[in-house]
């Protein structure tokens, strides 16, 4: 039991409830739910994205911090790492590119491990960087595929994704267990087995319980929320969507409405991704725009042929040893000490 | 520093992307569809089963039906009110909603789904 997690876990049950209760029947706070707070969430989430994003392009980057993970450009007859050191443009979009793409910095995630007893190794680790692969791309296919709540006609390109999600199909019919219908989309499970695993991940491996706060639980979570809360009406609470989609439309359109039917399912649902998209800005999850600001990753590694003056050095005032002297020399020589220049009279 | 143009255009394209759902649909409005009943359908006041649990549901009970049909060659289908009916898309569902484009595919286009059954069944079986 961790304080850190219980709080995560207990903060996002309540939530959940609150939008759940709130939208049941008699208490009538559908409006505020499926209306009010989604709008100030999406305008929390661009004012609060725009703001940090901003703030940190006002920090200052005097010099090059990369890091080298291979040979910097130097003699013409050492072969340099051109991705992995690159000394120009086109290097360094190409190392941002497989780094947001790819997360190759993840890929070389390694465990010390002492081997024997006595023996200290270094292993590759890859779980994190495939489960870290996992949720991403699952995310970012749930969002591609929701468009279709958000967009009449639906565009081609979340049909697409509808359909190479779902070509698994996935049924299971039997008199107790019926299940698979409407057709299964695997990104949804796999964002839920990822989540699932970054959060174990937290709480089984001894070094990052250590580090972990309610700060990396609580995103987790959320998502874990979001994510049960999705399967569940669409392969088992079965809620009306159409009536849904008319909601959805009329938020996007600037004209909305709350259809009747939408249950108490849907708005804890878009309650609690109101909760991410207003959480966003002031949490670990920018580094959605964090990455591609990386200072050890966007900058060329060219300390070799450029010399990075600081740019606001000030021309500083000294006073040097030999000004020193001049000004103390009688005294020095009265005091016994050496100096460098004897007076020209006593010479 | 020098970058902040840089990291200004790459906000606004991020922006760009992310309303992508508000400016698509600008001036446009979406009323949800409206289905259209048949005389017959109309006449027939009732479903299967009541109209809430075959707006959730339909797609369910149309496997299982399917399930029994073709595993099982069990055709007889009794409701909750103990009514009998046949279980058969073809006879059963589109004797009253023989008017696919306006019952079926209405919603489905709207919520971008793409119902299989259309694969094998003929979507209006008496050639009407």
């Amino acid at each position: 039991m961790n304080k850190n997690y219980m709080v995560s876990l207990i903060a996002v049950i309540v939530l959940f409830l609150i939008a759940y209760v709130g939208t049941q029947q008699g208490a009538g706070l559908q409006l505020v739910f499926g209306i009010i707070v989604p709008y100030l969430a999406v305008s929390l989430f661009v004012v609060g994205f725009a703001r940090r994003v901003m703030g940190w392009s006002r920090s200052a980057v005097p010099f090059r911090i990369t890091t080298t993970c291979g040979q910097q450009s130097s003699m013409p007859w050492i072969k340099q790492a051109k991705i992995d050191n690159p000394s120009s443009t086109l290097g360094v979009i190409v190392r941002m590119f497989l780094e947001i793409v790819c997360f190759r910095s993840l890929f070389r995630n390694t465990r010390m491990k002492l081997n024997g007893g006595t023996r200290l190794t270094y292993q590759l680790e890859l779980f994190l960087w495939i489960g870290a692969l996992a949720f991403h791309y699952a995310f970012f296919a749930v969002v591609v595929r929701h468009l279709r709540f958000f967009t009449e006609p639906v565009p081609f390109f979340v049909t697409l994704t509808e359909q190479v999600d779902g070509f698994m199909r996935m049924e299971v019919l039997y008199d107790a267990v019926q299940a698979g219908l409407p057709g299964v989309y695997m990104s949804g499970l796999v964002l839920l087995a990822a989540a699932l695993y970054l959060f174990l991940r937290r709480v089984f491996i001894p070094q990052v319980r250590t580090i972990s706060l309610a700060a990396d639980f609580f995103p987790l979570f959320l998502i874990m929320g979001i994510a049960l809360s999705g399967i569940f009406m669409r392969y088992f609470a079965k809620v009306d969507i159409v009536a849904i989609k008319a909601l959805t439309m009329g938020l996007v359109t600037f004209r909305p409405t709350i259809p009747e039917g939408v249950s108490g399912l849907f708005f804890a649902h878009l309650f609690l991704v109101s909760i991410l998209l207003a959480y966003f800005p002031f949490s670990k999850l920018m580094h959605l725009g964090g990455v591609f600001l990386s200072p050890t990753r966007n900058m060329t590694g060219n300390t070799r042929q450029v010399r990075h003056v600081n740019p606001w050095n000030y021309p500083v005032k000294v006073h040097t040893y030999d000004e020193y002297e001049d000004d103390f020399r009688e005294k020095m020589i009265e005091a016994g000490l050496p100096v460098v220049k004897m007076p020209e009279e006593q010479a | 520093m020098k970058d902040k143009k840089k990291i200004l255009a790459g906000l606004v394209i991020f922006f760009a992307a992310i309303t992508f759902p508000f400016w698509f649909n600008m001036g446009k409005a979406a009323p949800a569809p409206e289905l259209v009943l048949t005389a017959k359908a109309k006449a027939a006041k009732t479903c299967v089963m009541p109209t809430a649990f075959m707006k959730a549901e339909h797609m369910q009970l149309l496997d299982v039906w399917r399930h029994n049909v073709v595993r099982n060659g069990e055709r007889a289908f009794v409701n909750a009110e103990g009514k009998l009916y046949t279980m058969s898309l073809s006879n059963t569902c589109l004797d009253c909603h023989s008017n696919k484009a306006e019952f079926c595919d209405r919603c489905h286009n709207y919520a971008s789904v793409r119902p299989y059954c259309w694969d094998c069944h003929l979507d209006n079986p008496k050639g009407e």
